[in-house]
C-alpha cells in the first residue's frame, strides 16, 4: 500500500485539548457540537434581545435601522443553520450510535470533518458583524441581495458561509444515513429503531435532498454578484421570483429539518416518563415519513402574495392543510402515550410535555396560515413571526431541552437539580407565552415584521412593550439552565447506568459510556429492547464504569486523526479566499485553502493505521 | 376494560368546566383585537377585506376548539395519570387502530371544510368584479421607500396622471390596481380594505378592492425592501365619486402660482440646487413611461402627509394644517437621513453629498416656501 509523502504520525490517545481537536468519537463530537451551538444560540439570543428592546417601544433609537435589519437577519440564520440544526446534529451524533448498538458512526474522520467545517461556516458568518453583516433578511430575497443594493461583504459572507456549512450538514447526513443502515446492531430491525433514530433518519435524507437546491441558489447568486450573471438581474431578464421558489423548495422542507428531531426527542422522553411504550409506533414513523414527503409539495405557501395565481395558491392551500393531518396524529399518539401511563415530572418530561401544549398553538396557527385567503392579510406581519416561535421555540428549543435534561446523566456521568431544572422550565414556559403570544394580536393589528420602528398611534406599544418583558423572563430562565448544566457536569452527583428506568441501549451501558460504547455488542429482540430485557428478568449485567478502549477487550476502535480538521481548515481558508478574492493576488487565497484541503483529503485517505493488529477497514 | 378506558369515563364529568373556561379564554383572546386601530384586520372597510376577515372567523373559531379540546385532554392526562407508585407498572398498550383512524379521519374532514371557503375567496380576489370602470383602474409602483400612483387621464387615453403617496379613489366602485416595481419586491397593504399583493419587479401584479364608505385608511409596505422598510407608508383616501374626479381634474393641472416673492424664490432653488433632476411639478406624463427617481411633488402641500406617511401635515380631523407642513418640509429638507436612513436623496443629492453646495438657511427657507404653496 502505498503511503503520502507527508508522514505524520496517527496521533495515539492525546489527551486533554488535543484529545478533544483530534477526536472521532462520536460523544465527544456530539458534546462538542451541542456546546458550540448552544454558544451560537446565546448570540442569536442576544441579537433577538437587541431586537426587542429596540421595539420595546414606539420610535427608539437604540440601535439604527441599518444595525437593526443585520440583527433580524442574523438571528434567523443563526437561529435555523448555528443553532437549532447544530443542537440536533448534536444529539444525532451522541444518541444514534448508542441507540442502534454501534461502537461509532459509520465514518468516524467523516464526522469529525463535519463539526469543524461547521465551526468554519458558523465562526465566518459570526464574523461578519465585523464589517457589517448582511441585511437582506435570512431568506435573502432577490434583488436586495444584488451588488447594487448591497455592495458590502456582508451577504458575500452569508452566501460562502452557508455553502460552508451545506458541507458540514450534507456530509454529516451521509453519515448518518450509512450508520442507521449499516450499523444496527444483529436484530435491530429498521421498525425496532428507536423514534429518535427514525426522525433523525427521515431527517438526514431530507437533507440530503433539501440542500442541494439551496447551494444551487447560492451558486447562481455567488455568479450574479461575482461575475455579472443575470439568473436575478431583472434588468437583462432574470427573475426575482426563481429565487424565492428555489429557496423555499428548500426551505420548507428546512423547516421539518428542524422540527422532526424534535418530535423524536418527545417520543423518546415521554414512553420513558409515562412509562408506556410509544402508542401507534408505526403511525408515528409513517406520520413521520409522511410529512417529509409532502414537505416537498407545499413551498408555495411562503410565496401566497406573490402573485402566482388562484390556481397555484388553491393547490398550495390543499396541500398545506393536509399535511397538518400526520402534524395532528403526532400530537394525538404522544397524548395517548402519556393516557394511562404513570407519569413522573422530570425536568425532561416537563419540557417534553410543554412541547405538545404550545407546539399545538404553532400548528393552529399554521393552518391560519394555510387559510390563503386571509394570509393576504397575515403575510409578513407580526403574526408569522408569533407561528414560527410557536413551531420552532416552543417546538423544536423545548424538545432540545427536554433532551439536553434526558441525556444529560448520559452524556456527562452526573445527575443535574431537578429544582432548578422544573424552575427553569416554567420561567421559559411563561417567558416564551409573554414574548410570543403577543405578537399574534400585533400582527393582526396590522403591524409588519422587520420594521425597526414604529410610530406611536398604531396602537402596537403596549403588546411590543409586553413582549420584550417576555425576553427577560426568558434570559433568567436559560441562565439557569446553564448554571444547572455547566455547575452539574463539573460537580454533579454521579449518574447510575439508568437513571430513569427508561427502554432504549443507551441505558444499558454505563454513563458516561466508554470510549466503545458496548462492550459486547448486543443483540435485539424487540421494540424497546432494554426494558423488554428489564422486564423479562433476563438479568444483564451494567458494566459499572468506562474504560477506555483498549484495556483488556481486544476492541479496536478507529484511533485520533488530525486530517478531517486540516481538510475543514482548507475549506474555511478557502472560503474567505472567495470573499476576499481580490487581496493581493486574485483568488490567491482561495487557491491555498483549496490547496490546504486537498492535502488534507489526500493524507487522509492513506492515512496510517499505525496499529499492526488492526484491520484496515475502518 | 383497561384503566385507560375507564378514564375516558369520567371525561364525562368535566366538558362544562372546560365549556365555561373556554369561552372566558376565548372572550380574553379576543380584547387582543382593536378594530378602532389605524391598521387593524378586524376592521374591514370594504368587500375584499371582509371577505377575508370571514374566512379568517371560520379558522379562529375552529382553531380554537380544536386548541381548547387537545389542551383539555392533555392538561387531564397530566394531571390523571401522574405517578402514584414509582413501582407500578402501567398497562403496556401499543396502540390502538379504530382511535388512530379516527384521529386521522376528523382532522381531515375539518381541513377540507375549511378548504371550501377559503379556495372560494381566494378566487374572489384574484377577479375585479366586471363592473369596474376602466378609469378606475390605477397603476401603483413601488420605489424605496414610497409610493407612485397612477391614473389614466380621462382627457387623453395616451397619457397618465402622477402621484406619490396618498391615493384617492371613489367610494363604492371596485378599484382595480396594476402593481410594479422599480427596485426591489415592495407589498401594497392596506389592512381595512384588502390583504396584501407584492410589487414584483419586471413580474407585475394586480388586486382590487373597495371602499364601503369614505375615509382615509392607513396603508404600509409589508415586504422587507431595505434599511428603511419600516418607513415605506401611503394612504388611501375614499370620497364620493364627484369629489374624486374634482380631485383628479385638479391634480392634472399644475398648482396654482403665487406671487409670494419667496415662494419665486424658491421655485429658483429648486431648480438650481437641481431638485428637478428627481422631482417633477408637472403631473402629465406620456402613458407607460417611466417615472421620475423621486416622488412627484406638483401638489406636495395638498397631501396630508409627508415623506411616504412619516410626517403629518393635518390635523385632527384631516383637514391640512400649513404650519404643520412647513415644519415638516423644513426637517425633512435640512435631514432627510435623519427622517428616512438610507434614502437616495440624502445618499444622491449634491446639496447633502457636497459640503460646498450645502443649502443654506435662507435657501431652505425659500424652498419651504415654495414646496407648500403647491397645493
Amino acid at each position: 500500500m502505498s503511503t503520502f509523502p507527508i508522514s505524520i504520525p496517527r496521533p495515539v490517545h492525546p489527551t486533554g485539548v488535543w484529545g478533544w481537536i483530534t477526536t472521532i468519537d462520536h460523544k465527544r463530537i456530539g458534546i462538542l457540537y451541542g456546546i458550540t451551538a448552544f454558544i451560537m444560540f446565546i448570540s442569536g439570543g442576544i441579537e433577538a434581545t437587541l431586537m426587542r428592546i429596540q421595539l420595546a417601544g414606539p420610535e427608539l433609537d437604540i440601535v439604527s435601522a441599518a444595525v437593526y435589519n443585520q440583527l433580524f437577519t442574523m438571528h434567523g440564520t443563526t437561529m435555523i443553520f448555528l443553532a437549532i440544526m447544530p443542537l440536533s446534529a448534536a444529539f444525532f451524533n451522541f444518541v444514534i450510535p448508542l441507540q442502534i448498538g454501534a461502537r461509532d458512526v459509520a465514518f468516524p474522520r467523516l464526522n469529525a470533518f463535519s463539526y469543524w467545517t461547521f465551526l468554519g461556516g458558523a465562526l465566518m458568518l459570526k464574523l461578519s458583524w465585523i464589517g457589517g453583516a448582511t441585511d437582506a433578511g435570512w431568506f435573502g430575497y432577490a434583488p436586495l441581495t444584488s451588488v447594487a443594493q448591497n455592495p458590502g461583504t456582508g451577504i458575500d459572507f452569508w452566501i460562502i458561509s452557508l455553502q460552508v456549512l451545506g458541507v458540514a450538514s450534507l456530509a454529516a447526513s451521509f453519515n448518518f444515513i450509512v450508520t442507521i443502515i449499516n450499523m444496527r446492531a444483529p436484530g435491530m430491525t429498521m421498525m425496532r429503531l428507536p423514534l429518535f433514530t427514525w426522525m433523525s433518519f427521515i431527517t438526514a435524507i431530507l437533507l440530503v435532498l433539501a440542500f442541494p437546491v439551496i447551494t444551487v441558489a447560492l451558486i447562481e447568486l455567488t455568479f450574479d454578484r461575482y461575475f455579472m450573471f443575470n439568473f436575478f438581474n431583472v434588468a437583462n431578464g432574470g427573475s426575482v421570483v426563481l429565487w424565492q421558489h428555489l429557496f423555499w423548495v428548500f426551505g420548507h422542507p428546512e423547516v421539518y429539518i428542524l422540527i422532526l428531531p424534535a418530535m423524536g426527542i418527545v417520543s423518546e422522553v415521554l414512553p420513558v416518563f409515562a412509562k408506556k411504550p410509544l402508542f401507534g409506533y408505526k403511525t408515528v414513523v409513517l406520520a413521520g415519513a409522511i410529512i417529509a414527503f409532502m414537505g416537498w409539495m407545499v413551498w408555495s405557501h411562503h410565496m401566497f402574495t406573490v402573485g402566482l395565481g388562484a390556481v397555484a395558491n388553491a393547490v398550495f392551500t390543499v396541500t398545506t392543510m393536509l399535511i397538518a393531518v400526520p402534524t395532528g396524529i403526532k400530537v394525538f399518539n404522544w397524548i395517548g402515550t402519556i393516557w394511562g401511563g404513570s407519569i413522573r415530572f422530570t425536568t425532561p418530561m416537563l419540557y417534553s410535555l410543554g412541547f405538545i401544549a404550545m407546539f399545538l398553538l404553532g400548528g393552529i396557527s399554521g393552518v391560519m396560515h394555510a387559510v390563503s385567503a386571509h394570509d393576504a392579510q397575515q403575510q409578513d406581519t407580526y403574526f408569522v413571526p408569533a407561528h414560527i416561535h410557536y413551531v420552532l421555540f416552543g417546538g423544536a428549543i423545548m424538545a432540545i431541552l427536554s433532551g439536553i435534561f434526558y441525556w444529560f446523566p448520559k452524556y456527562s456521568g452526573k445527575m443535574y437539580s431537578e429544582k432548578q431544572g422544573k424552575i427553569s422550565f416554567w420561567l421559559i414556559m411563561l417567558g416564551q407565552n409573554v414574548t410570543f403570544f403577543p405578537m399574534h394580536f400585533v400582527g393582526l393589528d396590522g403591524m409588519p415584521r422587520r420594521i425597526y420602528t414604529y410610530v406611536e398611534g398604531m396602537g402596537w406599544e403596549f403588546w411590543n412593550g409586553v413582549a420584550t418583558g417576555g425576553v427577560f423572563i426568558l434570559i433568567i430562565g436559560f441562565l439557569l439552565v446553564i448554571d444547572n448544566i455547566g455547575r452539574n457536569w463539573r460537580n454533579g452527583k454521579p449518574a447510575p447506568a439508568d437513571p430513569w428506568d427508561a427502554r432504549t441501549l443507551e441505558w444499558s451501558i454505563a454513563s458516561p459510556p466508554p470510549e466503545y460504547n458496548f462492550e459486547e455488542i448486543p443483540v435485539v429482540r424487540s421494540l424497546d429492547d432494554w426494558w423488554a430485557t428489564k422486564q423479562g428478568g433476563a438479568h444483564k449485567e451494567i458494566p459499572a464504569s468506562g474504560g477506555s478502549g483498549d484495556e483488556g477487550h481486544g476492541i479496536h476502535l478507529p484511533q485520533p486523526s488530525y486530517w478531517p480538521m486540516v481538510t475543514a481548515i482548507g475549506l474555511f481558508i478557502a472560503a474567505y479566499g472567495v470573499v476576499f478574492n481580490d487581496l493581493i493576488v486574485p483568488w490567491g487565497i482561495a487557491a491555498i485553502g483549496l490547496v490546504i484541503g486537498f492535502v488534507g483529503v489526500y493524507a487522509w485517505s492513506f492515512e496510517p493505521v499505525n496499529d499492526p493488529e488492526e484491520d484496515s477497514t475502518h | 376494560m383497561d384503566s385507560g378506558e375507564r378514564k375516558l369515563m369520567q371525561l364525562n364529568k368535566i366538558p362544562k368546566t372546560v365549556f365555561l373556561l373556554s369561552i372566558a379564554l376565548f372572550a380574553l383572546l379576543i380584547t387582543g383585537c382593536y378594530p378602532d386601530h389605524n391598521q387593524s384586520t378586524f376592521d374591514p372597510r370594504g368587500p375584499v377585506a371582509a371577505e377575508q376577515l370571514e374566512v379568517f372567523w371560520w379558522i379562529l373559531i375552529g382553531g380554537f376548539i380544536v386548541f381548547v379540546l387537545v389542551e383539555a385532554a392533555l392538561i387531564y392526562a397530566i394531571f390523571k395519570f401522574r405517578v402514584k407508585n414509582e413501582s407500578d407498572i402501567p398497562v403496556q398498550t401499543h396502540g390502538n387502530h379504530t382511535l388512530e383512524i379516527i384521529w386521522t379521519a376528523i382532522p381531515a374532514v375539518l381541513l377540507i371544510i375549511l378548504m371550501v371557503p377559503t379556495i372560494q375567496t381566494l378566487f374572489y380576489m384574484y377577479e375585479a368584479p366586471k363592473t369596474t370602470k376602466p378609469e378606475h383602474t390605477l397603476e401603483a409602483i413601488g420605489h424605496q421607500w414610497w409610493f407612485e400612483f397612477r391614473y389614466p387621464d380621462p382627457s387623453n387615453p395616451e397619457k397618465e396622471i402622477v402621484t406619490a403617496n396618498e391615493v384617492y379613489i371613489p367610494v363604492g366602485y371596485p378599484v382595480a390596481i396594476n402593481l410594479e416595481s422599480v427596485d426591489v419586491i415592495h407589498s401594497f397593504w392596506v389592512p381595512k380594505l384588502a390583504g396584501k399583493t407584492d410589487m414584483v419587479p419586471s413580474e407585475g401584479n394586480f388586486m382590487w378592492f373597495e371602499a364601503d364608505e369614505p375615509g382615509e385608511y392607513y396603508g404600509q409596505c409589508a415586504e422587507y425592501c431595505g434599511t428603511s422598510h419600516a418607513n415605506m407608508k401611503f394612504k388611501v383616501v375614499a370620497v364620493p365619486e364627484n369629489e374624486f374626479n374634482a380631485w383628479l381634474l385638479a391634480q392634472s393641472n399644475p398648482a396654482m402660482e403665487s406671487s409670494d416673492p419667496l415662494v419665486k424664490e424658491g421655485a429658483g432653488v429648486f431648480k438650481s440646487a437641481g431638485c428637478t433632476g428627481c422631482h417633477a411639478t408637472k403631473t402629465i406624463v406620456n402613458k407607460g413611461s417611466k417615472g421620475r427617481v423621486g416622488p412627484n411633488l406638483a401638489h406636495v402641500a395638498s397631501r396630508r402627509d409627508l415623506a411616504a406617511g412619516m410626517m403629518r401635515n393635518a390635523n385632527e380631523n384631516g383637514s391640512l394644517n400649513d404650519a404643520l407642513l412647513q415644519e415638516n418640509l423644513r426637517i425633512w429638507i435640512e435631514d432627510p437621513e435623519q427622517v428616512k436612513p438610507g434614502n437616495l436623496m440624502s445618499k444622491g443629492a449634491q446639496v447633502y453629498t457636497d459640503p460646498d453646495k450645502k443649502l443654506t438657511e435662507e435657501q431652505i427657507s425659500q424652498l419651504v416656501h415654495y414646496l407648500s404653496s403647491l397645493k
